[in-house]
């Protein structure tokens, strides 16, 4: 039913959404109002990283094997898609862990969403890209990678832009925690590994002890 | 090309990053021993093709009628019309045989000597045999450090010796191995322990320089170790920068010269500052063409397993007329036919006992008869001769077609290929490139992308994309206007009708 409630949560999730393509543009500017003046919306972010992740599958798709020819073989599409979620989502908690002890005032949820937020440059160019590659010759592709880049190259810089607004951190503090939660990462990425050989190890030693104990009884 | 291969490579980088992040291992591919002949995709997979070349017959010495079998050392086999010659070295003679039918080798001679007024009148491990336009006849006489000229009688005329040079150590003694003769008479050799490159001799015996020397190989962590944290002793003791020696020469019809080296490091290959073929035109520069997906240095899998390790030995190469090369790998038993253009056509043979199966480090030896190959293998003293068969010849069939204009029948046969084998990529190549030259753009498009083949595929694609624009220029025109024109109309409208209803005059 189209409640009123309805449409002004819908209004509200437009304009929120809309405000994407204004952070894209004023990245200081933005991201304070993003969440100082709650003009962001989850549903906003989540939709964002929704095109991310669609762009990137169309993109294996449908661009010309000329620009990017793809090895279907080794292609996993949850692998892919996690490939793009699970950096983010790493990328997410080191940070907020990192400067909740540092003063930072973003709250995890709001990295979430402003990393989230800062990945429109990448859908608002790689999909006009995936038309375009299918009109070029291999003479003409410097166009295209150009572009390319420079759709991640503005998303990283935006990602680093938005979190000193959202930390409220200098310029200078900004950088030294961007590195920082890099390392974070990393160490995320040990301990999981270890605690993923440590469990596999675990069940191993059950199943083994399973099988022994079956061996007996039978 | 090596910008593609740079491209696969990351891409399977990240998809290994890829896999790390999300903690799933990913199983290594294992190129399992696939069947007698083989080619690669455009992904370095190993493909299994249809047999392009089958064993007419392994013709041990017996059969050939020797007394004296083969010797061990025996190398350089050199087929000059109907007539076949093998320098066999250990038993110093010069063997020729005549083909005088499919399976059936007649043994014409055996030459020990010759005549002619010289010191020494037999041979000395000769290792290698070439005759010229003009009849006459040079063998490197290795052990006797020369290179004999003899005339078609076999009566001496003149002998190479040792090249009259500053730069060349005064102890080393001259041992000639392999030689090019071109049609002017001009001598080009290669010599054990002499590393500058093919010693090249004048008609006249004089001895006019170093052509075609291999660029040295060195990183330059090595450079400054070996500079600066080493005494002179240590030095000593290391190896030296130094080229590669070649291991073997062939001239092609055209008077270049295929060199081929087989003492080279993985690395060096894989990074593209070593090549295991050259082609050398008169000056010394390498005009090979390498316009596949991969080098031409044999096999791409270098690993160890099945009783062999590291790259391909190329030991020998023939070229046939249509700039078709083959080389002979003595480190798998294997042969690799190359196109002109550098692509491989297919692989085969092995190591084994089989017929069309070669002992260890074997063949060291191949020329062809025709699309006939003769390959030598001297340990267990046979001669192999290989026809192509009907796959083959067809894909031989379809490439001389396309080089001499026939463009519509070259794409019939490259179609027949590809019913007999649909996992070849050249023959779809092939097929679509036959279209291009037709002008049947949209249906090349397809072949070409069907095998990643991107450089033919933006050919085709600028003609297409031509045509199309020609075809549909009043659409793209109105389209054009529609997008532009329209929206301004609107607006002029629609301020013009404000303005009316703003006016003064209707303002009562």
């Amino acid at each position: 039913m189209l409640t009123s409630a309805r449409i002004e949560a819908f209004k509200r999730y437009w304009k929120s959404f809309k405000f994407a393509f204004y952070c894209a543009t004023h990245p200081i500017d933005g991201y304070w109002d993003l969440t100082h003046e709650k003009r962001g919306t989850y549903a906003a972010a989540n939709t964002i990283l929704l095109l991310t992740i669609i762009s990137r599958i169309m993109k294996l798709q449908f661009t010309s094997f000329v620009v990017d020819p793809v090895y279907w073989e080794e292609i996993n599409i949850f692998l892919y898609i996690a490939s793009i979620i699970f950096p983010l989502l790493i990328w997410v908690v080191g940070n907020w862990a990192l400067t909740t002890l540092f003063d930072g005032k973003g709250r995890l949820g709001q990295v979430y969403m402003a990393s989230c937020y800062c990945l429109l440059p990448y859908p608002m160019i790689q999909f006009p890209l995936i038309i375009l590659s299918n009109m070029v010759t291999k003479e003409e592709m410097q166009f295209h990678t150009t572009l390319s880049a420079v759709s991640l190259i503005w998303v990283l810089v935006w990602i680093v832009l938005a979190m000193g607004q959202i930390h409220e951190y200098s310029f200078g503090k900004n950088i030294l925690f961007t590195v920082a939660s890099l390392f974070a990462m990393l160490v995320i990425v040990f301990i999981l590994l270890l605690f993923f050989s440590m469990i596999s190890q675990g069940v191993a030693y059950f199943i083994s002890f399973g099988k022994e104990f079956l061996f007996r009884v039978s | 090309m090596k910008k593609n291969f740079a491209k696969k490579l990351i891409k399977r980088m990240s998809a290994l990053l890829a896999g790390v992040v999300v903690l799933a291992g990913s199983s290594l591919t294992v190129h399992a021993e696939g069947k007698y002949t083989y080619c690669y995709d455009y992904w370095g997979e190993v493909q299994d093709s249809p047999d392009a070349y089958e064993v007419v017959k392994v013709f041990t010495s017996n059969e050939l009628g020797l007394e004296k079998p083969i010797s061990p050392t025996a190398s350089g086999l050199t087929v000059i019309g109907n007539y076949i010659y093998l320098c066999d070295t250990g038993n110093n003679r010069i063997i020729q045989w005549e083909r005088i039918d499919r399976e059936h080798f007649k043994l014409i001679n055996i030459f020990t000597e010759f005549s002619g007024d010289v010191e020494v009148n037999t041979f000395n491990k000769p290792q290698d045999f070439q005759i010229n336009e003009d009849g006459n006849i040079f063998i490197a006489d290795t052990d006797n450090n020369r290179v004999l000229k003899l005339d078609s009688e076999w009566n001496y005329v003149m002998e190479f010796t040792k090249p009259d040079d500053n730069t060349l150590d005064k102890e080393l003694v001259f041992q000639p191995t392999k030689l090019a003769v071109d049609s002017a008479g001009r001598v080009y050799c290669i010599a054990t322990g002499i590393n500058k490159g093919m010693i090249k001799y004048e008609a006249d015996g004089t001895f006019s320089g170093f052509v075609g020397a291999t660029p040295v190989v060195y990183d330059l962590w090595d450079y400054i170790w070996k500079r600066f944290f080493t005494t002179a002793a240590q030095r000593e003791k290391m190896v030296s920068f130094v080229p590669t020696e070649y291991s073997n020469l062939y001239m092609d019809h055209d008077g270049f010269i295929y060199a081929c080296s087989s003492n080279l490091k993985e690395e060096d290959l894989k990074s593209g500052s070593a090549k295991a073929v050259r082609r050398l035109n008169l000056m010394g520069s390498d005009i090979l063409i390498q316009n596949g997906e991969f080098p031409v240095y044999g096999d791409i899998y270098m690993g160890a397993g099945g009783g062999y390790s590291g790259c391909s030995k190329i030991v020998d190469v023939t070229a046939f007329d249509n700039d078709t090369y083959v080389l002979c790998d003595k480190e798998r038993g294997r042969l690799f036919v190359y196109d002109s253009q550098g692509r491989l056509l297919f692989a085969f043979g092995g190591k084994g006992n089989m017929d069309g199966y070669f002992s260890k480090d074997q063949p060291i030896a191949l020329d062809h008869m025709g699309y006939d190959l003769i390959a030598l293998d001297s340990i267990s003293k046979t001669l192999t001769v290989f026809t192509p068969t009907e796959y083959g010849n067809m894909i031989y069939q379809a490439i001389d077609q396309f080089d001499d204009g026939y463009y519509a029948e070259s794409g019939e046969t490259w179609q027949k290929v590809m019913d007999l084998n649909g996992n070849y990529d050249l023959a779809y190549i092939g097929v679509g490139r036959a279209m291009l030259r037709q002008e049947r753009y949209k249906e090349a498009l397809n072949y070409f992308e069907l095998k990643f083949d991107d450089d033919n595929y933006s050919k085709a694609f600028k003609q297409y994309r031509k045509e199309w624009v020609e075809d549909h220029i009043l659409i793209i025109f109105l389209g054009a206007f529609a997008i532009l024109i329209v929206p301004m109309i609107i607006g002029k409208i629609g301020k013009i009708k404000h303005e009316i209803d703003t006016a003064d005059i209707f303002k009562f």
